[in-house]
């Protein structure tokens, strides 16, 4: 269990597996029922935004352990155009696409850690940690 | 005890104790347990959880679908849960703005605060009221040497931007030249500097005039502003006091006619802004004669008391919700 498992996203089904395997982690770990459904959601809705706006790519899911602080970490990566203006997809209410409707300002609230970093063309990667209490 | 223990307990006796005696006293107690809970701003899901939680206690022997069905009703409860810190931290910011604009309002004040000066020969009163936090109505009184100065200045437009342009203007005003300056030359000096410094889509309105208490001579202009009136002692009568001229901002070469005229003992200049003018009451825009006529009612008063009821009948009217800026200035020749 202490290596990442990674799921490629090209399509919605691929979310299905990505929160399939965000869930089983989650649980193994030890996550009450209300994170794994926060664990989960998050993971969809950076699989969805891969599978809308990137086209393809992958979500990594890892547990950690830091001191003995254990906790699982998601990772989103992408090849896709990038995200232009960061700050603004980060603002409340900016959202392109249906989805969950909160999208990355939503899944930073639903994690405990949340980092983006992306370049136009390149791709993006953002990273989402959950802690044990 | 945490804070989510108690939570817990409470929730668990109220419901058992609902689910034993099915009364409208326990519903009532689990509807302000619902806003202690938003006091705790526990989300949606937290919620729900909270209630598999308690009826896994009380029902150890329930179905197995029973207890998945919670378990889907929690995943359901997600969005909503998003929404709901959604709303939260836009409520936040939006607090955070509107502490930003009470500095800003405040500030403003301060900055526009013109104090009403002296005279021996003339009352003066004033009301300014803005619609919303700041004000793009303007006014000012400058004593210079004997005479006096009054302006009163609107924006089109009101709130925020309004109140940025105004202050520009307060400024452009305050770098005149200190000497005496005819009104219709004020004007024209104002106009260049709004036309250089304002986006083309705003524009300003203006009065402005002077006073010489040795002539008795009322010199002034207008820039688009709307008319006020002049209150005739001798004839016990009222008229528009009409200054024609392009608003502040259109064009460079913008020349403004000068106008005067004696004011008499006992007679009254009246200075407004369109928030004055466009009151609105359930029977439409009031009239400029509703204006003369509530003015003539307090008319023996002295005129910070005119300006003053005015306001409060005109504002009454309006279910005191004032629609745009309202300023109101009255000045009286006593002697």
């Amino acid at each position: 269990m202490d290596i990442q498992s990674c799921v490629e996203v090209r399509n919605e089904w691929d979310i299905v597996s990505a929160r399939q395997l965000g869930r089983n982690m989650a649980k193994e770990l030890g996550f009450g029922n209300v994170d794994q459904a926060r664990i989960t959601t998050a993971i969809s809705e950076l699989a969805r935004n891969i599978y809308l706006y990137a086209g393809r790519g992958k979500i990594c899911i890892e547990p950690i352990d830091q001191l003995g602080r254990k906790g699982l970490r998601i990772v989103a990566l992408d090849n896709g155009p990038g995200i232009r203006e960061i700050r603004k997809v980060m603002e409340d209410g900016y959202t392109t696409s249906g989805g969950l409707g909160a999208g990355l300002p939503g899944v930073k609230r639903l994690m405990d850690e949340f980092s983006i970093e992306s370049t136009v063309d390149v791709g993006t990667e953002i990273s989402a940690t959950k802690w044990l209490r | 005890m945490t804070a989510k223990d108690a939570l817990t307990e409470r929730y668990q006796d109220l419901l058992s104790v609902y689910l034993k005696a099915k009364t409208e006293t326990t519903l009532y107690k689990g509807q302000q347990f619902s806003r202690k809970l938003l006091e705790q701003q526990i989300s949606p899901e937290d919620l729900v959880s909270l209630h598999i939680q308690v009826m896994d206690e009380l029902f150890p022997d329930m179905t197995e679908e029973m207890r998945d069905s919670f378990d889907f009703l929690l995943e359901a409860m997600i969005g909503y849960g998003f929404a709901y810190r959604e709303h939260q931290s836009l409520r936040d910011k939006q607090q955070q703005l509107e502490s930003e604009i009470e500095v800003a309002a405040s500030m403003q004040q301060t900055l526009l605060l013109s104090d009403v000066p002296e005279f021996e020969e003339l009352d003066i009163g004033v009301v300014s009221v803005p619609a919303k936090k700041m004000n793009g109505d303007y006014y000012n009184f400058v004593k210079s040497g004997s005479s006096l100065s009054v302006a009163v200045a609107d924006i089109i437009g009101k709130g925020i931007p309004a109140a940025l342009c105004m202050s520009m203007i307060k400024y452009a005003m305050d770098s005149l030249p200190e000497e005496q300056m005819k009104p219709h030359l004020l004007l024209e000096n104002l106009n260049r500097v709004v036309e250089q410094n304002v986006n083309s889509n705003m524009f300003i309105t203006m009065f402005h005039g002077v006073y010489e208490p040795e002539s008795h001579k009322f010199f002034y202009a207008g820039a688009g502003h709307e008319p006020g009136f002049i209150y005739e002692a001798k004839e016990d009568r009222f008229h528009d006091l009409i200054a024609k001229g392009l608003v502040l901002g259109v064009s460079r070469t913008t020349t403004y006619h000068p106008y005067e005229r004696i004011i008499e003992v006992g007679d009254m200049v009246i200075l407004l802004s369109d928030g004055v003018t466009e009151c609105r009451t359930s029977k439409g825009f009031i009239e400029r004669e509703e204006i003369v006529s509530l003015i003539r009612n307090y008319m023996d008063l002295p005129a910070q008391q005119i300006v003053q009821n005015v306001f409060q009948e005109l504002d009454r009217l309006q279910g005191f919700e004032l629609r745009d800026d309202f300023t109101l200035i009255i000045l009286k020749r006593m002697v």
